[in-house]
């Protein structure tokens, strides 16, 4: 139950749904858009999300497809996470997005909500940051496609009135050799303490990171100290712990100096797996 | 107030309903239909106690609006009826006080739908949707096991 009243509107297009938003934020409603709508439920319970006007945009056909064209992986971002999960089109994706909460509310939590959420985590970005994927957002100056390095800083970096509708990625990456960890202070489900993806391409890894600072990010400071040729993996790590934006969390799931401690742990599972910084 | 008039089908029946838009599924299915099978526990995804089926995967009603239900086929524990799940869950004695029950069942039984074959992982991937305060889960386990195994023998 939500504490506050709103309209409640569920356009069939992306045209329809930007209109609608321009129109409601012409009469002061702050309007804002909604997918799986958890976030906006769970958040909005506590007076933490406010709106007017809540524009649910998951009827929107594109922000439904799986589909695959000119060499890139198109995915809605409207599709649940369990969508995703089933149809397993890109792999590290499914296993990244398969920790995020748990089965039943995975088929709720959108693509597109976990990307643009206020929480921290975020995990499902991950992938996309490594896999240099492609944001399809539709606003009122029509369709813009940025890659995610560009666009991505913290957060989505959406003007106002825009929206994510689809991700699109280069098939090249699909099938590259990853790594996903999850590890949380406890349980087998919610929110990590920290959660870690690599992939490797081009002889290089790429690492990126979610519950170390208040967003996800992917650095490429870091992954240049673990691909250097020269050193031992510990000390490689080392130097690309130098190398962490900040600030690094510090609350009740983890001191910042434990999840430090967990991450040198974690990056060392990926030399493992991946074997950064090797001459092949 | 927003006000909306919507069809829900529940348990295979058209109902109209007048809701607010901020109402969640499970407050009006509890306060207004007076399908009180779904439970409220956390309101906040947490716990699972009120699971029921939107087009037959398990879904936490406290986090879905009724008017995202429109057009959905909602079931809710009322519209199970002697099922292989509920007689495996009353043969292991898979309950206490019974107020994780619903929730767990409805979770149980779209496992034996949509993962007639699921493995220990899967099984255990889908129970961690649900929280219970008095059990040790082991007899949970056991009875969702005996109804697969029942499933695929019959
Ligand atoms: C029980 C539970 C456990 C969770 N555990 C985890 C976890 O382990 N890891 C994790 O990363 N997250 C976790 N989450 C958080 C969840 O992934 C986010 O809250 C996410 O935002 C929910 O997605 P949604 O589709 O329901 O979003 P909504 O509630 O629809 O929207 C959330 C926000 O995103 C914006 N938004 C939604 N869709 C779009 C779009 N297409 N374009 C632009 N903006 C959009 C909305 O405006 C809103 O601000 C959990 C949530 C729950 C309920
Ligand atoms: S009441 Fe819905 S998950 Fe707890
Ligand atoms: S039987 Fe009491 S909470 Fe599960």
């Amino acid at each position: 139950m939500l504490p506050f009243s709103f309209e409640y509107e569920r356009p069939k297009s992306f045209q329809e749904a930007v209109t609608r938003f321009q129109q409601a934020d012409q009469s002061g409603k702050e309007p804002m858009y909604i997918s799986g709508a958890t976030e906006f439920l769970t958040l909005g319970r506590i007076n933490q999300v406010y709106t007017e006007a809540a524009i649910d945009v998951k009827g929107i056909p594109e922000g439904k497809v799986i589909q695959f064209d000119q060499g890139y992986l198109v995915l809605g971002a409207n599709l649940t996470l369990t969508e995703l999960e089933e149809a397993n089109v890109f792999p590290l994706l499914t296993s990244t997005s398969k920790q995020i909460a748990d089965h039943t509310a995975r088929g709720k939590i959108t693509l597109g909500g976990n990307i643009c959420g206020q929480i921290f985590y975020r995990e499902a970005v991950l992938p996309l940051l490594l896999a240099d994927s492609q944001m399809v957002m539709v606003g009122p100056e029509g369709v813009k496609v940025k890659p995610i390095n560009e666009i991505f800083y913290e957060r989505l970096l959406l003007q106002k009135g825009e929206f994510l509708i689809q991700v699109a990625t280069d098939t090249r990456y699909l099938h590259a050799p990853f790594i996903s960890i999850k590890r949380r202070q406890q349980w087998d489900t919610g929110y990590p303490l920290i959660t870690i993806a690599a992939l490797k391409i081009d002889r290089k890894v790429r690492v990126a990171i979610s519950g170390l600072c208040p967003f996800p990010f992917r650095s490429n400071e870091m992954e240049d100290a673990l691909n250097n040729l020269e050193g031992s993996p510990q000390e490689k790590i080392q130097n690309a712990l130098a190398s962490i934006p900040s600030p690094i969390l510090d609350d009740v799931e983890g001191s910042s100096e434990y999840r430090l401690f967990v991450l040198q742990n974690l990056l060392l599972d990926v030399y493992e797996a991946l074997k950064f910084g090797e001459r092949e | 107030m927003k006000l909306h008039t919507i069809q829900l089908k529940i348990n295979d029946e058209q109902q109209t309903v007048t809701v607010r838009s901020g109402d969640t599924l499970l407050y009006t299915i509890r306060k207004q239909l007076g399908l009180t099978g779904a439970k409220p526990g956390c309101l906040n995804g947490d716990c699972g106690a009120c699971t029921i089926h939107v087009d037959g995967w398990p879904m936490k009603s406290c986090l879905m609006m009724a008017v995202e239900g429109e057009g959905k086929q909602i079931t809710t524990i009322e519209g199970l009826k002697d099922t292989p799940i509920q007689q495996a869950f009353v043969q292991h004695f898979a309950f206490q006080c019974g107020y994780c029950t619903p929730g767990f069942i409805m979770n149980g039984h779209s496992l034996l739908q949509k993962k007639p074959d699921a493995d220990d992982s899967t099984i255990k991937e889908w129970l961690e949707s649900n929280i219970c305060r008095c059990t040790s889960y082991s007899e949970i386990e056991k009875a969702i096991k005996f109804a697969l195994e029942k499933n695929k023998s019959s």
